[in-house]
């Protein structure tokens, strides 16, 4: 049957949009009224942030395009132009450049929040998967935009990523030619890049749109890592967690504000202020902070397949991660060992990034080398045992009664309840 | 409570990565030290104390109009600055008087005449600084096979900035005994390689100063490193101000959301 919604609202204009086009409902049920855990720490601040970060990109970058032209005669002009002659460009592009650097940071500390708590178990495998997608997404388009200045690393960087395609056996050759669109990195790759740049923050919104439809269905993880019980174990989303983002907004603008204002070079490379000369190789090609780790894995492994499998097996690994580990506990706070190996993963990461900013020569190879096993090892190998092994602590009975101070044993000795399943 | 180990884990990783990091630097530079005649690593680079550094720095003008004499008797030689027009040189103090009176001691390409022939005419505010060679096979031609690199933004195209080209500019030396020169390299101790295709370009009294400063090495280096850094980044100053009331700005705000937050979640607790 077809018919009008009924709508609660009061004033007359919003009831008769809302009966229509029941969007004001939707608003007033999944952020205003929407149940959350009560006991979110700070770190649930990170969703919300690469939200922000995602339209701050999309409104810079909109603004960019508009004096910016893709052609490798001017591309690197056109920059300049935008820094010295747009009003405010210097603003729109430096806010740009540091918002990816931004963006990077939340999503990994975003990343990371999910790996402690245990956020990316049942029932929420596909809401962790769609993170995967986002953040390969934002991957892609980051190398991408990152070509666009066509500038000395733009220009290398854009050669040695496409040639990792090269390793594929028999196709590999012809599958780079067509990423180029010529036998070379040239306009025509600077061209497509700069249309791809522009589409996939959209393909990336799309995804972010399902991300948060299925956090909805689901409901927050929380850092009990315990199921919502009762509605005393939930407050509404507005006015408490409205507020709570906005205090993490506004430290996050004075992060971002003291690097585009103050340091806006702190995180390039000042080879990109060359322009590309594909005649001459920078002594030294690396890439963005943000893929120091993944550069890292790849130049571990002596073989150019098996670099390229490692490198794209590391972020594959997290797809499956909901089933590789096999704890029914959820919060890295009731698994005393986890707890530890999950810091050892973090060490191996920003060592990871050490080692991706240095020549591989030395004693980088080997932790490189050393760090890159850690990585697949925890996934592949500590992760599967640990659940079935490790005797988590006992878990509190529900998030409004969490704690039982003074450290006595549970009532009558009770074993650790393991987490139940809906 | 519930991020007892976070401290001591990051500190370990922060040591780790330290250790590991400086061990085979600080080795290098045993090495360096040890090989003083023929040193195998650049020394570090000088630290500078600049009118732009800090978050309040503004460029000293008196010093980057200097910078700019030099650019204009010296570096333009060679040099091109691609990216300025003669109307940006208002940005370190120059009066309008001045920047046409710049614009018009050159000739620039001034489209066709009525026969169709291309003519020349003198410089404008509006047109970019003149390069001193028509097109890249030119440069190499006149420097020994070397191009010049432009300077629009040197500052930023290299590693250490500001105290990198004074470095550049002050570290020509004598090649140590029993090196090989290539044919029409100088010595530099801050230049990769050590050779460079530059010959020394400033020494004590290279221009005339106008106002009464002492043209000595030191101070043309630091003059036209002003200069160069200025041509850089002509946003510096307005992005610094801009950046200051923007921090307090959100200093001010992040205190009355927290400050609202406090008062909001006050009637959870009891």
């Amino acid at each position: 049957m077809v018919g009008l919604y009924k709508s609660d609202f009061k004033n007359p204009v919003v009831n008769w949009i809302d009966t229509r086009m029941p969007v004001f409902t939707l608003m007033q049920k999944e952020y205003a009224a929407f149940p959350t855990p009560k006991n979110f720490n700070y770190f649930w601040n990170f969703g919300a942030l690469a939200m922000v970060n995602l339209m701050i990109m999309i409104a810079t970058g909109v603004f960019l395009a508009m004096n910016y032209t893709p052609n490798v005669a001017m591309a690197f002009n056109s920059i300049e132009h935008i820094m010295r002659d747009v009003n405010w460009g210097w603003l729109i592009r430096y806010a740009h450049m540091n918002g990816a650097s931004m963006f990077f940071i939340v999503v990994y500390i975003h990343t990371f929040r999910g790996l402690y708590y245990g956020s990316y178990k049942a029932p929420r495998e596909l809401l962790w998967m769609l993170g995967v997608v986002i953040l390969l997404l934002m991957m892609a388009t980051a190398f991408m935009g990152y070509v666009l200045p066509w500038g000395q690393m733009s220009y290398w960087g854009a050669t040695v990523i496409t040639n990792l395609f090269s390793a594929i056996p028999l196709v590999g050759p012809s599958i780079v030619t067509w990423l180029w669109g010529g036998f070379s990195v040239d306009n025509a790759t600077l061209n497509r890049f700069y249309s791809l740049h522009y589409l996939l923050p959209f393909v990336i919104v799309g995804v972010v749109f399902f991300h948060v439809i299925a956090l909805h269905i689901t409901g927050s993880n929380n850092p009990l890592g315990i199921d919502v019980k009762s509605p005393q174990d939930t407050i509404p989303f507005h006015p408490y967690y409205t507020i709570k983002d906005s205090v993490g907004i506004c430290v996050y603008l004075l992060v971002f504000a003291a690097l585009v204002f103050f340091s806006p070079n702190f995180f390039a490379s000042p080879d990109n202020y060359i322009p590309a000369n594909p005649l001459q190789t920078p002594a030294e090609i690396v890439p963005e902070w943000y893929f120091l780790p993944f550069y890292a894995i790849l130049r571990s492994v002596p073989n150019k397949l098996g670099g390229v499998m490692m490198m794209f097996g590391s972020i594959m690994v997290l797809f499956v991660l909901p089933w590789l580990d096999t704890s029914p506990v959820r919060s890295a706070r009731f698994r005393p060992i986890y707890r530890q190996v999950f810091w050892l993963l973090v060490i191996a990461v920003l060592a990871l990034g050490a080692v991706g900013a240095h020549r591989p020569q030395g004693i980088w190879v080997v932790i490189g080398r050393v760090a890159t096993l850690y990585y697949f090892l925890h996934f592949l190998v500590i992760l599967p045992i640990l659940g079935k092994l490790e005797r988590p602590l006992p878990l509190p009975e529900s998030i409004s009664r969490p704690v039982i101070r003074g450290g006595g044993p549970m009532p009558g000795g009770a074993p650790a309840k393991p987490m139940e399943k809906p | 409570m519930r991020f007892k180990y976070v401290a001591p884990a990051l500190l370990l990783g922060a040591a780790l990565v330290t250790a590991l990091g400086a061990a085979p630097a600080a080795a290098q530079q045993d090495v360096a030290k040890f090989k003083q005649s023929q040193p195998t690593e650049a020394p570090s680079l000088p630290k500078l104390a600049w009118s732009f550094d800090g978050p309040f720095g503004t460029f000293d003008r008196a010093s980057a109009q200097r910078g700019f004499l030099i650019y204009q008797q010296v570096c333009s030689a060679c040099h091109s600055m691609d990216q300025l027009y003669y109307r940006n040189l208002s940005g370190i103090g120059l009066s309008e008087e001045q920047i046409k009176a710049i614009a018009a001691s050159v000739q620039v390409p001034g489209g066709v005449n009525d026969q169709g022939q291309p003519i020349e005419r003198p410089g404008l505010p509006s047109d970019h600084f003149k390069a001193p060679f028509p097109n890249e096979e030119a440069a190499r031609a006149a420097n020994n096979g070397a191009l010049p690199p432009d300077q629009s933004v040197l500052e930023l195209a290299r590693e250490g900035g500001p105290n990198y080209l004074y470095a550049i500019l002050t570290g020509y030396r004598d090649p140590p005994a029993g090196l090989k020169m290539q044919p029409g390299m100088s010595y530099n101790l801050y230049f990769p390689g050590f050779q460079i295709a530059m010959p020394q370009p400033l020494q004590d009294d290279s221009v005339q100063y106008t106002d009464g400063v002492k043209p000595t090495l030191d101070q043309e280096a630091k003059d036209v490193v002003t200069f160069l850094t200025w041509a850089a980044n002509p946003e510096m100053e307005e992005r610094k101000q801009t950046g200051v009331r923007v921090v307090l700005f959100l200093v001010f705000l992040t205190g009355v959301t927290y400050a609202t937050k406090r008062r909001i979640w006050s009637d959870l607790h009891h």
